[in-house]
């Protein structure tokens, strides 16, 4: 009673403070900016606004995309729900108003009218500027670069002033579809030249802070962790021009807080909410709600092969056999993902990269190939996984951990926080732990060049070494930069076949990314890295 | 007056020296690789190296603490990675957002707390006793976030009374031109009365979660000390001299037990600065909490640095100031003794 007494003179006090509701004291003019501008709300902001720069996080990759240009761009389709989908194999035109790829090399004219958000006109020099950059500032940018052949600035030839040669180090196919992810923008070198010290000769420093290039977006203002605003180049000349005229982008922290902005009207978009919101907020029918799977990802179960017992395949097609898939899906992840387990016995292998595993939750053989393998009374081991992704983590691995001890396994869970997961990761000796991964570039040698192959990258978290297995994969690759289809299905075919034999790592399902708007919001496109594209949005 | 204030900073010096060297081997010891973890998604071994050299970590760590004090000294508290800013700005920046919030929630918690205190105390058993005893006991064991997102539900989701939990401003607006950095005071100079009432209309919820959580500290301390006062030999006296009741308790009394309420007062305010990182998320307040324990989680070392060591200096300022209160309140309080 007492209690209650307070909590009124309390809300009393809030209410007398807030004097009127907030929507009303907007002014005409207020309304009107409102109407042309879309509050998009997330976990966490960018801490750069350069690809290029030292560690720069996923949200600055979506500030990258929109405030840059590329010389090309991938078209869309019609994907999964009818959401409109990057098209893999199509590209058109960004800066480039033409685009001719000779046997050696690809030939760009650029267009005439295109200029940076200074007014300066894009030149072949920049061209040129931007891709050295891109290949000499280390770190990701450059890996990113290397995996599609380009590595060196000799690649990258001034033809005219309008005219760019880029020229093949060796017969690559991801190499055209490199040049149209994040990271080779292009930027304005005479403006980044003028801002660069002997430090630093690629301006990293400046262009951390500022966007300097030909995009649809440019930055007005950016307040880290806080928020990013940013305005339309009403002169892009990549596309056509952009509806929303405003974008700003602001940073809430609590999940729940970002759901009572949606549903109050207040906020146009949000991703990153938990599963459960999204099931809930589908269900209420008051948003638009967008579920794309992960383009090339999975969440797997992984086993280092190189640690007893898991170095013996029974017991990894043991616990293949005993992971709760069914529950996962229902319980962890409320249905919002593709299961990648389940496959009809009779299924053939596609070439195709996810595809389901044809393992069920088998409790029964999974005893049987425990004791076959000589562990009739199981083991113990420890099951790690990254706290940073806990929402998702955590259940999912309770729920195998109750599994596998049906079989006999006692595991321990280990949380590894987010901050230390790579390096844990990159040590290599979690026996048993679960992870995701996904390609920006769709294609399964791609994906299997990361996971499987013997040259042990930190994605092939299983140590996985096996020499059949590298034998598919470069014949694959090879067979794709020279066009003979037959070779590359049997490859793909033979090493997707020979991962779900030899099953070191065992996949689950395909992520989903689900993102929530207003009923008024349309034109969301799904890209292969996931972020929102500014530009086909529009606000009714 | 002006000695007593040297001596006293000049005995900070030892311990702030002490939180520089401690702060810098915690952070070092953090398990965490912020190499590998700024390199991003799909970084190799090589990639790591980079990054880390790029960083000044591959050198040996007496070296990087040399470089790290010499750049203190220069007035440089280093850049974060998370943010990608100077920490010194940054905090600079969020210093302000959380004084405001956490001083406007003390204001709210001391003009409950301390009228509730002092009833209390003259009248021990009554309803009034018990109302500040459930009250604060409520308070205190809710904990701020749990209020945070009740009063959101209620006062936003529900009712609408109060504006979006989107920090400092309604997104429409822009900050008053920066003066001491508080935006109601600003805004007022400024003369944006719209501003004002959009700066304090978005303070209302989470000043009034925090000043609910700082209740029963204030309110037990009160009560406390007043029943300890009105106990004592010189109220006795003063009530035997026929003074009315209130002359003894506003007078007497209450000036004689504010000295321990001034403490609590200032730690309560220093604790609440540092802590109400929970508060910040809720209400995605760009504050200094909330800054320090996002730098925390991603072993980003020099946001962390500097916001123990601000801390450190503000517990030196603000317990210079304090003693200086004792003074005024209290003239038997010899500082220099």
């Amino acid at each position: 009673m007492k209690r209650r007494d307070f909590l009124k003179s309390v809300s009393g006090l809030a209410a007398a403070g807030a004097l009127t509701p907030a929507p009303a004291i907007w002014s005409s003019a207020k309304a009107q900016a409102r109407s042309e501008t879309l509050l998009i709300v997330s976990e966490s902001g960018p801490n750069n606004l350069d690809i290029h720069g030292v560690g720069t996080n996923v949200p600055g990759y979506e500030v990258s995309w929109n405030c840059y240009d590329r010389l090309i761009s991938h078209e869309m389709k019609s994907g999964p729900g009818g959401v409109p989908y990057y098209d893999r194999d199509k590209f058109k035109p960004e800066l480039a108003e033409d685009m001719k790829v000779g046997d050696m090399s690809v030939t760009f004219k650029l267009k005439k009218n295109a200029k940076f958000h200074d007014g300066a006109p894009v030149t072949a020099k920049d061209v040129k500027w931007s891709l050295d950059r891109a290949v000499s500032v280390g770190g990701f940018p450059t890996f990113q670069m290397g995996a599609g052949s380009l590595t060196k600035t000799e690649q990258f030839v001034v033809v005219d002033d309008s005219t760019v040669r880029i020229d093949f180090a060796k017969k690559d196919r991801l190499t055209i579809p490199d040049l149209a992810v994040i990271v080779p923008c292009i930027v304005n070198s005479e403006l980044v030249k003028k801002n660069a010290t002997e430090k630093d000769p690629w301006g990293l420093e400046y262009t951390k802070q500022q966007t300097a290039g030909s995009g649809a977006y440019k930055v007005v203002k950016w307040t880290a962790g806080t928020e990013v605003i940013m305005e339309r180049n009403d002169a892009w000349a990549g596309g056509p021009l952009p509806k929303v005229r405003r974008v700003i982008w602001r940073m809430v922290p609590q999940a729940g807080n970002r759901r009572a902005l949606l549903e109050r009207g207040d906020a146009d978009i949000s991703y990153d909410l938990p599963n459960k919101d999204f099931v809930e907020l589908k269900d209420s029918g008051k948003l638009n709600i967008v579920s794309v799977p992960y383009s090339n990802g999975v969440q797997y179960i992984g086993m280092n092969v190189k640690i007893a017992p898991f170095d013996n395949v029974k017991v990894r097609e043991a616990v293949a056999c005993a992971i709760p898939y069914q529950k996962i899906m229902d319980a962890v992840l409320f249905g919002l993902a593709k299961p990648m387990f389940g496959a009809a016995a009779d299924k053939a292998t596609e070439v195709a990269w996810p595809q389901p595993t044809k393992y069920v939750t088998d409790i029964a053989k999974a005893k049987a190939l425990l004791a076959e393998a000589g562990y009739p009374n199981g083991f113990e081991t420890t099951l790690s996984f990254d706290l940073g992704f806990a929402g998702v983590n955590e259940p999912l691995c309770i729920l195998v951990q109750e599994s596998l001890a049906q079989i006999g396994i006692k595991t321990t869970i280990n949380k590894i926080p987010g901050a230390n997961w790579r390096t844990e990761l990159n040590k290599k000796v979690l026996p048993l732990y679960t992870n995701v991964f996904s390609g920006w570039l769709d294609y399964p040698e791609y994906f299997f060049i990361w996971c499987y192959d013997g040259k042990n990258s930190i994605f092939n978290t299983m140590s996985y070494q096996s020499k059949p297995m590298d034998e598919f994969i470069h014949g694959a690759v090879d067979a794709a930069a020279i066009g003979n289809t037959a070779k590359y299905d049997a490859d793909v075919k033979g090493f997707v076949d020979l991962a779900f034999k030899d099953i070191p790592r065992i996949p689950l399902y395909q992520p989903y990314v689900n993102v929530a708007m207003q009923k008024n919001v349309s034109g969301y496109q799904y890209w292969f890295h996931r972020r929102l594209d500014y530009r086909a949005l529009v606000k009714a | 007056m002006l000695t007593m204030i040297g001596k006293r900073l000049m005995f900070a010096i030892p311990s702030l020296i002490g939180v520089v060297i401690v702060t810098f081997l915690l952070t070092r010891a953090l398990p965490g690789d912020p190499a590998a973890y700024f390199a991003g998604p799909a970084a190799s071994k090589e990639a790591i190296e980079q990054i880390r050299k790029k960083l000044g970590f591959d050198k040996p760590l007496i070296e990087q603490f040399f470089r790290y004090t010499n750049d203190l000294a220069h007035g440089d508290f280093g850049n974060s990675l998370t943010t990608g800013q100077p920490v010194a700005t940054e905090i600079r920046n969020r210093l302000p957002a959380s004084a405001e919030l956490t001083l406007l929630g003390l204001i709210v918690s001391i003009t409950i707390a301390i009228p509730l205190g002092v009833l209390a105390a003259t009248r021990p058993g009554s309803w009034i006793d018990h109302l500040c005893r459930v009250t604060t006991t409520a308070g205190v064991s809710l904990p701020v976030f749990f209020t945070g997102l009740v009063l959101v539900y209620v006062f936003y989701f529900r009712l609408g009374w109060s504006p979006a939990p989107l920090g400092r401003l309604d997104v429409f607006y822009s900050a008053p031109p920066t003066v001491t950095g508080l935006y109601l005071i600003d805004a007022l100079i400024a003369r944006e009365f719209e501003t004002f009432r959009s700066a304090l209309s978005q303070l209302i919820l989470p000043a009034a979660t925090l000043g609910i959580f700082s209740l029963a500290p204030i309110a037990r301390m009160t009560r406390a000390s007043m029943l300890a006062v009105l106990a004592s030999d010189f109220v006795r006296t003063a009530r035997a001299s026929g003074l009315s009741p209130s002359t003894v308790i506003v007078t007497y009394a209450f000036r004689n037990a504010m000295l321990p309420v001034i403490t609590t007062l200032s730690m309560v305010f220093s604790f609440l600065l540092g802590a109400n990182v929970l508060v910040e998320k809720v209400f995605a307040w760009p504050g200094i909490g909330s800054y320090a324990v996002e730098a925390l989680i991603s072993s980003d070392f020099a946001p962390v640095q500097g916001f123990v060591l601000t801390m450190a200096v503000m517990y030196v300022l603000l317990n210079l100031f304090i003693d200086i209160l004792y003074g005024v309140i209290d003239p038997r309080v010899r500082l220099e003794g």
